[in-house]
């Protein structure tokens, strides 16, 4: 029976330490679970817990400091880099890594994601774009597909009045500051192992002064697009990938996309 | 000869059944329970002997509910 294998020498994955216990506040499926846990096995692994520190949006993630067991702070509407930036040029030995929404860091904060990509911070810079407003409801972000509903589109945006959604991500690649930039999902097993070798490639850039990296994630919103998560995966898959397609853009400095 | 055998353990009070597991496994192992928890989900359980331990359902779970073993069986 399958039972005698359950002890700790045959233990192949667990939830990473450095998650904490509590339950995440995101709705059954969201994405936001599995990349947090993908940043805390990454720092795990490079054994670099007490120097690591995050920042914290306002969004669906605005607790992903009670979730992730490193130092975070939490920074107004969009402004994680420019609060990151400071953090980093004040402790320069750190890790640093912002986590933030496409509302968040593809409206409000646009400003502060350019300018910080086009400094060149040390840094990593995660971006979760679910093409949505999640936590207030449902609206319409930058990033919302053509034609697609949302509570203030309910018809579906309009790119004649509404104007076309927007890949910043595409924007920021080409900054002499961005070192490397890439655009992922997690919702197959194949996906996630790579955005987290993404993740790794981004901390090592930053303690070798390379530059930003920008990591871009493809994610469901299953109670914004009022879908199962496992068919909001597959209606992400058919609709926000073929716009916002998946792969690197940038790798060490040199566009490959 | 030696066989890989894998099995999962299921936080079952955390899970919030959203069914992602069950599309990541390759070997159709999981299935959901029919009562629910005390969050009121349905959770993830195993329901056949065909897990090799390949943690792709831990991989994908969005809360870090489950646990993978894997161990090498001898078998005649
Ligand atoms: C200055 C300011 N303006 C507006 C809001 C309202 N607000 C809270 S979250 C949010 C958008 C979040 O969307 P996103 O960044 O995409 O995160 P998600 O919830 O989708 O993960 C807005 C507009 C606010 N909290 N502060
Ligand atoms: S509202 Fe959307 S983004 Fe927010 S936790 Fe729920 S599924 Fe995730
Ligand atoms: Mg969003």
């Amino acid at each position: 029976m399958m039972e005698n294998i359950i002890s700790p020498e045959n233990l192949v994955y667990t939830k990473t330490k450095l998650m904490t216990d509590k339950a995440l506040s995101y709705c059954p499926g969201c994405g936001h679970g599995v990349v947090h846990r993908m940043i805390m096995e990454t720092v795990d692994e490079m054994g670099i817990q007490d120097k690591t520190i995050g920042i914290a949006p306002v969004g669906c993630s605005v607790l992903a400091y009670d979730f992730m067991n490193v130092d975070m702070q939490q920074a107004a509407h969009g402004r994680a880099p420019a609060l990151g930036t400071a953090i980093k040029r004040l402790m320069p030995g750190k890790y640093v890594f912002t986590y933030q929404g496409d509302g968040d860091l593809a409206a409000i904060g646009t400003a502060e994601t350019i300018h910080c990509c086009n400094r060149g911070e040390d840094m990593v810079m995660i971006f979760i774009n679910n093409a949505i407003y999640g936590m207030t409801g449902g609206q319409m972000a930058p990033t919302t597909l053509e034609g697609m509903p949302s509570s203030t589109s309910p018809y579906g945006r309009d790119v004649a009045r509404m104007g076309y959604p927007l890949r910043i991500t595409e924007m920021v690649a080409p900054l002499a500051g961005v070192y490397n930039c890439s655009r992922h999902s997690v919702h197959t097993p194949a996906a996630v192992r790579k955005l987290k070798r993404a993740i790794r490639k981004g901390f090592e850039a930053q303690a070798d002064k390379k530059g930003l990296t920008f990591i871009e994630v493809v994610s469901n919103c299953n109670s914004g697009w009022k879908k199962t998560p496992n068919d909001a995966n597959k209606w992400m898959e058919e609709n926000l990938f073929p716009y916002y397609p998946i792969g690197d853009i940038k790798i060490d400095g040199k566009m490959v996309a | 000869m030696a066989k890989i055998k894998g099995t999962i353990v299921v936080d079952k009070e955390q899970c919030k059944g959203c069914e992602v597991c069950t599309t990541a496994c390759q070997f159709k192992c999981i299935g959901m329970s029919k009562e629910v928890n005390g969050k009121g989900y349905r959770y993830a359980i195993s329901v056949n002997d065909d897990c090799t331990g390949c943690t792709n359902c831990a991989i994908v779970c969005p809360d870090g509910v489950i646990s993978v073993y894997r161990a090498k069986i001898d078998s005649q």
